[in-house]
């Protein structure tokens, strides 16, 4: 069965950005600039935090846009890149309108989740998780 | 070796000149890691012995550590600068988003120089600096508020950190604090009136960079274990539930909890404003530093009513710890959470340190009832417990309406020499302390340790320790030597920028495979020698400055108030201090 991310309750989230480290480190990077998920506080930490992540759209605006067919959409939802194709126009990014296409500002290339699931283990409080695609 | 060029970057800003630049300083981290080990050589290069803290040559150090990001807890910013509480070397730690950020944009190291003329912020946006004009938030209320604003106005959400000050540190108020995301502190020793006397009011720092790692696979399963070792870890799991606060409640079972100004170790109301009961009554979030899977910030929610309009309410977000419940209720006389919370509040609204602040509000409070000061200085009556007026005299520490609260603004020491009660006026070195009152270990530590803190050597455990064990008071050659084994491996962990909660976790064994994917070879015996080194460096440093250890006050007022483990000897300290005082005379010798 493919499956997605979800994010399960964002009010239990401490805003310790483990999960981006994760996302980034799945490329033995240490940082933010490959990472597919994005953790903010909601107007202050007080506020608890907004979670910014693909949705796995069944059919996704990201694709419809790509000038190049970079962006195929995937099965159970969301998009799978090919990175040789882009050409790094920006109009995926554009097109989120949750703003879950990442820019990673070194090859000016885009990041989406691919929902492999490498982060959930990671998250402390249980925020995340994969789940099956139904 | 190649790991440390890739953290060597230390970025220049000059603040009277609006300029900046890079310079790689390899040399500098590759022979002392980051961290404190490296911020204490760039203060050597940076700031001579005769620098007025609070002029244009004084220079604010940030840095962050060869773990910094790589490693869950390696979460902490190292700031060092001349202290315009006591006139040291200081420094001062704190988390927030501020060392991945630092990190993230590709610095290990910031130096700040000089002084702006007029008010102005600098946002630090990877490679850019730019440096903006502050008038329009120079003498805001709140630092909530400034916090606020610069969150609307400047570029990295989720990416960055916010520091700044209150209008304290603009008033040059001895013991301003930085704050940053709002509930992190560089606390300690006045950061913030530095800040001030530079017309700086908040550096806001942007990483959204990444970097490569040599070996992976080896990185993946050292993350691993770190990870597993930190969730699954008794200590951490403690500041997650309760957090510091917990220390409340089991102080005072031991007759060890600070109160009304240290004459007593017993607060007949701490059941009030326990870890506790602030869970079950007004929690209402934890939060964590980036990269911190514990969440050990515990943030109360305050719903105070209008008088003036019924059913209309305000929501304050408050974090608490055990410190401010320390300096901000029991060392008052505070058994109200409500009263505890508002005075909190104030504090970081003016953006004030709550140990010092929490202590001069106790002498002043001994000072009026045993008539030393009067209303007409105080402008207020005064006692304890009385929250009501604590908050009026924490404005006019920050706003200094006459010449008793410009004396109040420069710290407890300076406010006792003047207007009296020296003994029970609480600072070791001028620097007030931290809510133990356990013992003789701590009240050494506290003035033996670089920075005077609790947290130099965590004394208080080894008191602790001692009275759990039921063990004979070690002679005071042996404290010293103990305290000062710690604090030398503390150098370590803080040259790691590692959270000192984690250090439990951060085993020298430990850290040592924490290197291994870096491809970088440490020895524990090397780690070891090297926060000796690090910890004599900032010794030395201080001695230049005119540190002089035998002439330390001790307070009257901890001899006559008994700790766990009895009364203190004040021969006991004295001792201890000259086999401190030797010791760093023949470090100094064999230079
Ligand atoms: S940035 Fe790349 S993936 Fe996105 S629309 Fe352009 S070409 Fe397609
Ligand atoms: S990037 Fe946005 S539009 Fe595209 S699949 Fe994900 S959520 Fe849908
Ligand atoms: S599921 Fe995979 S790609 Fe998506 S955020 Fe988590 S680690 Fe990144
Ligand atoms: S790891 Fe979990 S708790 Fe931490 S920021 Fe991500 S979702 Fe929130």
């Amino acid at each position: 069965m493919v499956k997605r991310l979800v994010v399960l309750d964002v009010n239990k989230c401490v805003g310790c950005q483990l999960c981006m480290l994760a996302c980034s480190r799945r490329f033995g990077v240490v940082g933010h600039s490959k990472s597919a998920i994005w953790v903010r506080s909601a107007g202050g930490f007080e506020r608890g935090f907004t979670i910014v992540v693909c949705r796995a759209c069944r059919d996704p605006p990201c694709a419809r846009v790509c000038p190049v067919n970079a962006l195929k959409a995937r099965d159970g939802g969301g998009v799978i890149l090919d990175i040789s194709k882009c050409i790094g126009c920006g109009l995926c990014r554009e097109s989120c309108d949750i703003g879950a296409v990442m820019w990673d500002y070194e090859v000016n290339k885009p990041v989406i989740c691919t929902h492999c699931g490498f982060c959930t283990p990671f998250c402390p409080h249980n925020v995340l998780a994969v789940e099956e695609v139904v | 070796m190649d790991w440390f060029k890739s953290l060597s970057n230390v970025l220049y800003v000059d603040l009277a000149r609006k300029s900046y630049w890079v310079e790689p300083r390899e040399d500098l981290f590759s022979r002392w890691l980051g961290g404190i080990g490296v911020a204490t050589q760039l203060y050597k290069e940076e700031v001579s012995s005769k620098v007025d803290p609070l002029s244009p040559e004084n220079v604010i150090i940030f840095t962050v550590g060869p773990l910094t990001g790589i490693y869950p807890l390696a979460s902490k910013t190292i700031a060092v600068f001349k202290s315009p509480l006591n006139n040291y070397f200081a420094e001062s730690h704190a988390g927030g988003r501020s060392a991945l950020a630092i990190r993230f944009a590709g610095y290990g190291a910031i130096v700040i120089r000089g002084a702006s003329e007029r008010p102005i912020y600098v946002v630090i946006d990877d490679s850019r600096v730019r440096f903006r004009d502050a008038t329009a938030l120079w003498d805001m209320r709140s630092t909530e508020t400034v916090g606020r604003i610069l969150r609307e106005v400047t570029p990295g959400s989720g990416h960055r950190a916010i520091m700044r000050i209150g209008r304290a540190g603009e008033r040059l108020v001895r013991y301003a604090s930085v704050v940053t995301e709002t509930y992190r502190h560089f606390g300690r020793l006045g950061l913030g009136a530095v800040f001030g006397s530079k017309k700086l009011k908040a550096l806001v720092v942007v990483g959204r960079r990444g970097f490569n790692v040599p070996d992976v696979s080896t990185y993946r399963e050292v993350y691993n274990e770190i990870y597993e070792l930190a969730v699954k870890s008794p200590a951490m799991k403690k500041y997650h539930d309760l957090g510091t606060a917990a220390n409340v409640l089991a102080l005072n079972s031991i007759k060890a909890l600070p109160t009304r100004n240290f004459s007593s170790g017993v607060f007949e109301l701490a059941g009030e404003v326990s870890g506790e009961k602030l869970a079950e009554t007004v929690l209402a979030r934890r939060v964590a530093c980036a990269g911190c899977p514990t969440a050990c910030i515990h943030i109360a929610a305050l719903r105070e009513p209008y008088p003036e309009e019924p059913y209309f309410y305000k929501i304050k977000f408050i974090s608490y710890d055990h410190e401010p419940l320390y300096a901000l209720a029991t060392n008052l006389g505070i058994g109200s959470r409500e009263g505890f919370l508002r005075l909190l509040d104030v504090v970081e609204e003016e953006g004030l340190d709550a140990i010092s602040t929490g202590v001069i509000l106790a002498w002043a409070t001994e000072a009026y009832l045993n008539g030393l000061i009067t209303e007409k200085e105080l402008l207020t009556k005064l006692n304890w417990g009385d929250y009501e007026s604590y908050i009026k005299v924490v404005r006019n520490i920050v706003l200094q309406p006459n010449e008793f609260y410009s004396t109040m603004a420069l710290g407890v020491e300076e406010a006792a020499r003047k207007y009296g009660g020296l003994e029970y006026a609480l600072a070791f070195n001028k620097v007030e302390p931290a809510g133990y009152h356990t013992g003789p270990l701590y009240f050494v530590s506290l003035m033996i340790g670089s920075r005077h803190s609790h947290l130099d050597a965590g004394a208080y455990s080894l008191d602790q320790e001692l009275l759990a064990s039921k063990k004979q008071l070690p002679k005071p050659q042996e404290a010293v030597e103990l305290i000062i084994e710690e604090e030398s491996w503390r150098q370590v962990l803080t040259s790691l920028a590692i959270c000192l909660f984690a250090r439990g976790i951060y085993k020298p064994d430990v850290v040592v495979k924490c290197f291994k994917p870096l491809k970088v070879e440490y020895g524990v015996e090397q780690l070891k020698k090297l926060g000796r080194e690090i910890w004599i460096e900032k010794q030395l440093i201080k001695r230049a400055e005119g540190f002089s250890p035998l002439s330390l006050r001790i307070p009257e007022r901890i001899l006559k108030t008994p700790t766990p483990l009895g009364n203190i000897d004040p021969e006991y300290i004295k001792e201890a201090l000259k086999y401190y005082d030797l010791l760093v005379s023949l470090a100094s010798k064999m230079r």
